[in-house]
């Protein structure tokens, strides 16, 4: 027999669609009240100046420069070891590589690293880069640490990208006496590109915003020079950030929120450019 | 006679998809694969290009020879065979790049070295789609219908100047001109070329086809001359087929 319950399904219906509503406006309100808090102390610090100034030990004086170039010089040897190794990877794993218990048990550990707590790599980073290859607290030692910490995002995101592109087309291209390196590089590679570059922007938003492993290989927090060089001491946005936070002045954390504005401009850009690309991708292949 | 098989046997894994099988295709001929579904006539045809390659569990015992030599020999490449046998797939599979493009790329990583504009305006012309596509060669291909992406793909396979083309089941994605106009294509492009055509219409089959396989549980029930098999069918599961007491 069927009960007439409907009345009473309507209702847990409408609660269910109130209380994921509540839910969702809930964090958005913390987020939104964030970010006014921030712009709102931070606002009137920020200026060329803030750009152009290193850190002091007086607030009206203290700016970002060094640690936005740190921030840069970090992202640009970041982008250079961990896309060709990330992406090279991928190909390897999702295109080549057997399905065998060896490859099975390399894709569940990189997933597993994926996971692994940013310290983590922090410490590894100082056995390895800083102590072994004595490569003390440079830039570089911090790009390889940073690196390592986004390396199975960006083969993770890439052979997603990778197994999306239609089984037809690689058949397409072998059909017509095509080999398994032309058909990667001129119909899989494309393809998969905008989702490649999607993940591997959104792991370089990470990178920027990582902070835990650079101090612990040592990054200073106080650097009033700019790098020059890929073996020279450097600081990164989140670094300073959190040192002027960390003071006892109320000045200095007016300069911490203008430096957290800085560092959001920085990332939604970053996020921008991805979505921008996941949306061309979308349009440009539909199959 | 340019298709030979010998004692073929095609496996998945364990499975027998294809048991004992031996047929000679003819040269320019149209011949026309029939059977219910699963009955191996997919897996016949992409063995006659060495597609199968690409599945893990594919193995293979016995022989298929092309131009007298046996395409599974380890001293011939598969993918210089694909050259010679082009394929046609179920749902059209263009290249999502112009559809100049789309022509050009097999023959351009082939090393082709000649008069590019003309070997695409000849494919797209034996291909029939010449007319409908002339203005619009650097168009993306996606942008065609269904029917026309089709032909794009005859075209593409036309352009590597193959003997042999496989295709399997052309028409099973397309309305019915489109069908109407790819068959009256086959049967233009078996002057130069000799077709395979894996199909599960057997009106299909009976109006493009010269020769008819009817495959039943990876066996070959009968192959012959089509008109004939259409009309006085030798095998009772043949008659039962075509006739449409099964599958």
């Amino acid at each position: 027999m069927i009960k007439n319950n409907l009345k009473n399904r309507k209702k847990i219906d409408s609660i269910f669609k109130v209380a994921s509503k509540i839910i969702t406006w809930s964090s958005l309100v913390v987020l939104a009240v964030l970010l006014y808090h921030v712009s709102i102390t931070g606002i009137s610090k920020l200026s060329l100046d803030f750009l152009n100034n290193f850190p002091s030990r007086f607030p009206h004086k203290a700016g970002i420069k060094s640690a936005l170039s740190g921030s840069i010089w970090m992202l640009t040897f970041v982008t250079l070891i961990s896309v060709p190794i990330g992406v090279l990877s991928a190909i390897y794993l999702e295109e080549y590589s057997k399905k065998n218990r060896i490859t099975r048990f390399v894709e569940i550990n990189i997933a597993n690293l994926a996971g692994v707590p940013s310290i983590v790599y922090g410490i590894l980073g100082l056995a390895i880069f800083v102590r072994f290859f004595q490569l003390d607290r440079s830039v570089l030692a911090g790009s390889f640490t940073m690196s390592l910490l986004i390396l199975p995002v960006i083969i993770i995101s890439s052979r997603e990208a990778i197994r999306a592109v239609p089984k037809s087309i690689r058949l397409g291209a072998y059909a017509v006496g095509a080999t398994k390196y032309q058909t990667i590089r001129h119909h899989v590679i494309p393809i998969a590109l905008p989702g490649i570059l999607t993940g591997v922007i959104l792991s370089m938003s990470r990178a920027i915003g990582e902070t835990a492993p650079l101090i612990m290989i040592g990054a200073l927090t106080y650097v009033a020079f700019v790098p020059e060089t890929v073996m020279d001491p450097f600081t990164t946005l989140p670094i300073q950030v959190f040192n002027w936070a960390s003071r006892p002045q109320a000045a200095f954390h007016e300069v911490a929120a203008a430096g957290i504005i800085i560092l959001l401009i920085v990332l939604l850009f970053m996020n921008a450019i991805a979505i921008f690309l996941r949306n061309y991708s979308n349009k440009k292949y539909d199959f | 006679m340019i298709l030979k098989t010998k004692n073929l046997n095609l496996f998945y894994g364990s499975t027998k998809a294809i048991n004992n099988c031996n047929v000679n295709i003819e040269k320019n001929k149209v011949t026309a694969i029939i059977g219910p579904s699963g009955c191996g006539k997919s897996t016949l045809l992409r063995s006659m290009n060495r597609m199968n390659d690409f599945i893990d569990s594919f193995s293979i015992k016995g022989e298929i020879l092309f131009d007298e030599k046996n395409i599974y020999d380890s001293k011939i490449d598969a993918t210089e065979l694909r050259k010679s046998i082009g394929m046609v797939f179920q749902k059209p599979n263009p290249f999502p790049k112009s559809i100049y493009e789309n022509i050009i790329w097999g023959p351009k990583i082939n090393g082709f070295e000649g008069d590019k504009d003309k070997l695409v305006e000849e494919s797209l012309k034996d291909a029939g789609l010449w007319d409908e596509v002339k203005n619009r060669l650097n168009d993306s291909a996606l942008s065609l219908s269904g029917g026309q992406q089709q032909r794009l793909c005859i075209a593409r396979a036309i352009a590597m100047k193959p003997n042999i083309i496989l295709m399997d089941e052309p028409c099973s994605a397309l309305d019915p001109k489109s069908t109407a106009i790819i068959e009256t294509l086959i049967k233009k492009l078996r002057k130069n070329y000799t077709i395979l055509i894996v199909t599960h219409n057997m009106q299909q089959a009976a109006r493009v086809s010269d020769f008819t396989l009817f495959l039943y549980e990876g066996e070959v029930i009968e192959f012959g001359d089509t008109e004939h098999l259409f009309r006085n069918p030798k095998n009772k599961q043949t008659e039962d087929y075509i006739t449409g007491r099964f599958g």
